[in-house]
């Protein structure tokens, strides 16, 4: 066995040197391909983002052209002096600089005096090679075994699972053979000792009246809790029509709940945020990065699912995103309803959100953190009138109503009122 | 043995039928008529004659407390903004104050919180190229008349915020950007 496995010497050195060879060689023809000045590629890419990327992308047209390769089609020089001064160069009569103006409608672009010729070298050659590549490739490969272990641990543990339960039963009948083939005698089934119980309960007038209670006051509890669910959503999370994260938007990006349920601090509902304010960003966002995930109806939805979801706005808003332009075409997107207040109870957001102070998510529960929205709390009288007996009111800067509100806290007893003490209780606050 | 199968399979259905924890649809309602509003509401999907109510309004119709804007959104538009339109509001403690508020919630995300242009988005790279507001040529009247109708990549930011607001805003910007020329 051990002259098998040991290589004799001369033979271990010389695979050794020729793996060694072949690794370095590898790594060598890798270095070869992408023969890419990092640096320069790195400050041409800050450059790039910071300064132009508000216009331009490399690979499509934006609110200026593609920048990709562009020193394919223009000369570095002219490029410098339409990116020092554009308007100086269209007023020295440049044909080019004229033409491409015209085409773009007249719409100016800023000048960069302050970048040296240096820093514009760096930016063409950052949109001739482009972004890096091998970040992306390892950040892919991280994934997919991310992904890979996801998958096998659930099924790792009902097989375990299904062995242990297999011996268990294997083990049982084993050992009850083993104590029958010993001369015990034999154990009567389950059927035969069911019916022993039956006909002694059926003797017993005793377990009769307990049964009948037990059965009363379980179907009364049981009843109940059914009666006072009626007209209950809580949890309640409907599929919509788009599979807009919250998590996403507002967890991640930090974008805040009014920029988009603007209508919260001025009126009785939060509002549902018409296509334009998602176009604000959607306008330049078409695609969700690569990492971008989210849980939609019990699937994971990743990039190539959330850029169709994109599209459906584009759709609904008119956007064509060829073109960049606006199509006209425009088409209500159907979002559903989660929380409902019924009809005969008054409820005002601006009173809650600016008067009040009151976070979003003391009603609306950790929105930030859901892919898709359900509705956190019960929005019974009760859960309403609970939180108006324990919140303090803010009677700061209030001067108007200083007077009641001291007369207020004298009558109670209290240092500062709550909103039930000011009122919060009464019927015809919210039912009229 | 009759009776007490017949109660069990009672039980069992009645259970299974009512308790249906499905989360994707509504509970029991009783008298739904006292849930679903008569009028119509905001946001809803029937309206007039079966339209939407929440359409735009009708073209040139002002809403009450709205003053009409009367720079085009072109660059003339904005060039004359950018040198005539003044802030009709006092410059106060109160006014920057809902003004830092206001830029939180609708500015800072891409332009940062001290308006040098490094918002959470600008960071994460979802919004690249936000200028610093120092390396801009702006006035109120500019600021005032962007945030109306946007320019390049911003949107216009009109329909989330009141005339109030968007000159709060404004006033915040001019000392964000005071800060940052300093």
């Amino acid at each position: 066995m051990k002259s098998v496995n040991k290589h004799s010497q001369p033979k271990r050195l010389l695979l050794k040197s020729f793996t060694f060879l072949l690794f370095f060689a590898m790594s060598f023809s890798v270095q070869a391909q992408d023969a890419v000045d990092t640096e320069r590629q790195a400050e041409g890419r800050k450059l790039f983002k910071s300064l132009c990327s508000s216009c331009h992308k490399l690979d499509k047209k934006f609110v200026g052209p593609a920048l990709g390769n562009v020193l394919e089609r223009r000369e570095a020089d002219w490029l410098i002096s339409w990116i020092k001064d554009n308007n100086a160069l269209r007023a020295s009569g440049d044909a080019d600089a004229i033409a491409i103006f015209e085409e773009y409608n007249g719409s100016p672009m800023s000048s960069f005096p302050m970048l040296s010729d240096k820093n514009i070298e760096d930016i063409l050659y950052y949109t001739t090679v482009g972004d890096p590549k091998k970040a992306a490739a390892a950040a892919s490969g991280a994934q997919a075994t991310v992904a890979v272990e996801k998958e096998a641990s659930p099924w790792l543990i009902y097989i375990l699972i299904a062995v242990i339960v297999v011996g268990v039963l294997i083990v049982a009948s084993l050992l009850k053979i083993i104590s029958e083939l010993k001369g015990a005698p034999k154990t009567p089934g389950i059927a035969s000792n069911l019916k022993d119980i039956w006909i002694g309960f059926k003797k017993n007038a005793f377990l009769h009246v307990l049964l009948v209670i037990f059965l009363a006051l379980t179907s009364a509890y049981v009843g109940f809790g059914l009666l006072s669910g009626v007209g209950v959503d809580k949890g309640y999370m409907p599929i919509q029509e788009i599979a807009f994260s919250h998590k996403i938007h507002s967890g991640d990006n930090k974008i805040d709940c009014q920029y988009c349920h603007s209508s919260a601090k001025h009126s009785k509902t939060s509002g549902i945020p018409s296509a334009n304010v998602c176009m604000n960003c959607h306008k330049n966002i078409s695609e969700v990065s690569e990492d971008t995930k989210m849980d939609y109806n019990g699937a994971v939805y990743g990039k190539n699912e959330l850029d169709k979801e994109i599209a459906k706005l584009y759709d609904a808003a008119g956007w064509d995103p060829e073109n960049l332009e606006y199509t006209g075409e425009t088409k209500p997107i159907k979002w559903v309803r989660v929380h409902n207040l019924p009809d005969f109870a008054y409820f005002n957001h601006s009173q809650h959100v600016t008067v009040g102070g009151q976070k979003c998510q003391t009603c609306h529960g950790p929105v930030e953190t859901m892919d898709e929205v359900y509705q956190f709390s019960p929005l019974t009288m009760g859960w309403c009138i609970d939180c108006h007996k324990e919140t303090k009111v803010d009677v700061n800067g209030n001067e108007y109503y200083t007077k009641i509100h001291e007369e207020l806290s004298k009558k109670y007893g209290v240092e500062t009122v709550t909103v039930a003490q000011l009122g919060g209780k009464e019927c015809g606050k919210c039912h009229y | 043995m009759n009776n007490f199968t017949k109660i069990t399979f009672a039980l069992v259905a009645f259970l299974s039928i009512v308790s249906c924890g499905d989360k994707r649809s509504r509970s029991v309602q009783y008298m739904p008529d006292m849930y679903v509003s008569v009028p119509y509401e905001p946001n809803g999907e029937t309206g007039i004659n079966g339209e939407p109510s929440n359409l735009k309004p009708v073209e040139g119709s002002v809403a009450r407390g709205q003053v009409p804007y009367d720079y085009p959104n072109t660059n003339d538009g904005y060039d004359a903004a950018l040198k005539n339109l003044k802030s009709p509001l006092e410059k106060n403690d109160e006014n920057l104050a809902k003004g830092k508020v206001m830029y939180g919630i609708y500015c800072a995300t891409c332009h940062g919180t001290k308006g040098d242009g490094n918002g959470v988005l600008a960071q994460r790279e979802k919004f690249n190229g936000v200028p610093n507001y120092k390396d801009r040529a702006i006035t109120e009247g500019s600021t005032y008349h962007v945030i109306m109708y946007g320019r390049n990549l911003m949107g216009s930011h009109s329909s989330q915020l009141t005339i109030a607001e968007r000159w709060q805003i404004v006033h915040y910007v001019d000392k964000l950007r005071n800060d940052l020329l300093k």
